[in-house]
């Protein structure tokens, strides 16, 4: 997984054009995206190929996260050609099934 | 039959991580098998003051990976699957979950609830863009913002108190002209120079474009709207059990509660629930807990008689 951060966010995930990217946005107090960072850990083993994995610390990047529309957690986003595909809300994620039916997709 | 545990319990919430302690404890095999985040909603509170003993270091997620630790200590197995079905027709009590089937000679029902909608337009369409129901998780986003809290119990007003520490103010909008929640509580957040209140009033739409931008507010006794300007809102109007997987297996309330005896027992031998599920008047995480400890023991007591006779 890419630690993305405002410094890289437009290099990594805007102007990235090889595969979809996946970025996980979670938070220092966020229980629900902890518990689930080992499902996606092994989501990237399994998807890793196809899709580039990023996640996106929210308390450190509250800014970024708002102007990606991003105000709860956790938000699961996949971005093709810079441009929002998918958006997993929180109240679309009760487990790492979810994430994974979304990253099927692609 | 391959391997039968002696509890399952379904939910790894407070009543669900206490139950897995008081089974293990006495060297039951017991199973508890978590669909989302162990912990359960009391993982979403940053501020859990009530638990006995609980002065220090006592947000929701330390206290209950605390418990979780202790369950596991004993021997509790954990896993993470979602219970999609089940079969409690014969002795042996068979639970379907997404990734497999698990049976067990008892099985505890702690699947706890979920907040409850606050029926405004364009809510759901809003939610992780500005509405949300977890304090706790969303909360920082908000730092220097205006935000509002719907509700008047003990929850809207504890997460309302724990929002000024990040927003610039705080806007408590009840649809009555006073509060529910306990008086320390009220004291506290009457004393707080960021916290608002809006009386009489519902919410009755969302608006922003992509992300919430303001809210309609309806005052229920005049009738009149007017619209106020917020960037999050935070609903806390109160709960519905998850009992859908258990309708037609077990009785519940016309509310969806399972209702029991004080032993925890349903009407279906060998089946038990504990915590917010259950029919009660008191929904902590120290009734959870409660109820586990009393629903493991019954368990235990059952399988025996049942069981090892
Ligand atoms: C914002 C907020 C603040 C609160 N503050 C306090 C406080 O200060 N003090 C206090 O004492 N209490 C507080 N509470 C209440 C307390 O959190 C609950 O009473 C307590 O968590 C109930 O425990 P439980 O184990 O019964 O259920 P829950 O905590 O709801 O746990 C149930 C678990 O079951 C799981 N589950 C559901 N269905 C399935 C399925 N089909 N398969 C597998 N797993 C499933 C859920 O994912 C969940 O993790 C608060 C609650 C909220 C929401």
């Amino acid at each position: 997984m890419i630690e993305v951060n405002k410094d890289n966010f437009e290099a990594e995930v805007l102007n990235y054009k090889e595969k979809p990217v996946f970025v996980d946005y979670w938070g220092d107090k966020c229980e629900t995206c902890k518990q689930l960072m080992p499902d996606v850990h092994k989501l990237e083993e399994k998807y890793g190929d196809k899709i580039k994995f990023c996640s996106l610390n929210t308390s450190q990047n509250r800014r970024l996260a708002i102007a990606q529309k991003v105000l709860g957690l956790p938000t699961m986003i996949v971005y093709v050609n810079g441009e929002k595909a998918e958006v997993l809300t929180p109240d679309k994620i009760s487990s790492a099934a979810d994430i994974e039916e979304m990253l099927k997709k692609f | 039959m391959s391997n039968v545990y002696d509890i399952i319990i379904i939910g790894g919430g407070p009543a669900g991580l206490s139950a897995g302690l008081y089974g293990s404890r006495s060297k039951l095999s017991v199973l508890v098998i978590e669909k989302g985040k162990f912990g359960g909603q009391a993982t979403t509170t940053a501020e859990l003051e009530n638990y006995p003993g609980s002065i220090e270091n006592c947000t929701g997620p330390a206290l209950t990976e605390r418990m979780k630790k202790q369950a596991e200590e004993f021997g509790t197995e954990f896993i993470k699957d979602e219970v999609v079905s089940v079969d409690f027709t014969s002795d042996i009590k068979k639970v379907l979950c997404k990734n497999g089937e698990y049976n067990a000679k008892a099985v505890i029902i702690a699947t706890g609830a979920e907040p409850r909608l606050g029926g405004f337009e364009r809510e759901i369409e809003l939610r992780g863009r500005g509405v949300s129901y977890c304090a706790t998780c969303d909360a920082d986003f908000f730092e220097g913002l205006d935000v509002a809290v719907i509700g008047g119990g003990d929850s809207a007003i504890t997460e309302a108190i724990y929002l000024t520490k990040f927003a610039e103010s705080v806007t408590v909008i009840h649809r009555r002209d006073s509060l529910r929640a306990a008086k320390s509580l009220q004291e506290k957040a009457f004393n707080n120079p960021k916290i608002k209140f809006i009386w009489n009033s519902v919410v009755t739409c969302a608006k922003g474009d992509e992300i919430l931008e303001s809210l309609t507010v309806k005052n229920v006794v005049t009738g009149e709207t007017s619209e106020i300007s917020v960037n999050g809102v935070f609903v806390f109007v109160g709960l519905n059990p998850i009992t859908s997987v258990f309708k037609g297996h077990i009785n519940l309330n016309e509310s969806g509660y399972i209702p029991t005896d004080e032993n925890m027992r349903t009407n279906v031998e060998g089946v038990f629930a504990a915590g917010d599920v259950r029919v009660k008047s008191l929904r902590q995480v120290i009734t959870a807990a409660a109820d586990g400890a009393i629903a493991a023991v019954a368990a235990e007591e059952y399988i025996n008689e049942k069981f090892n006779k």
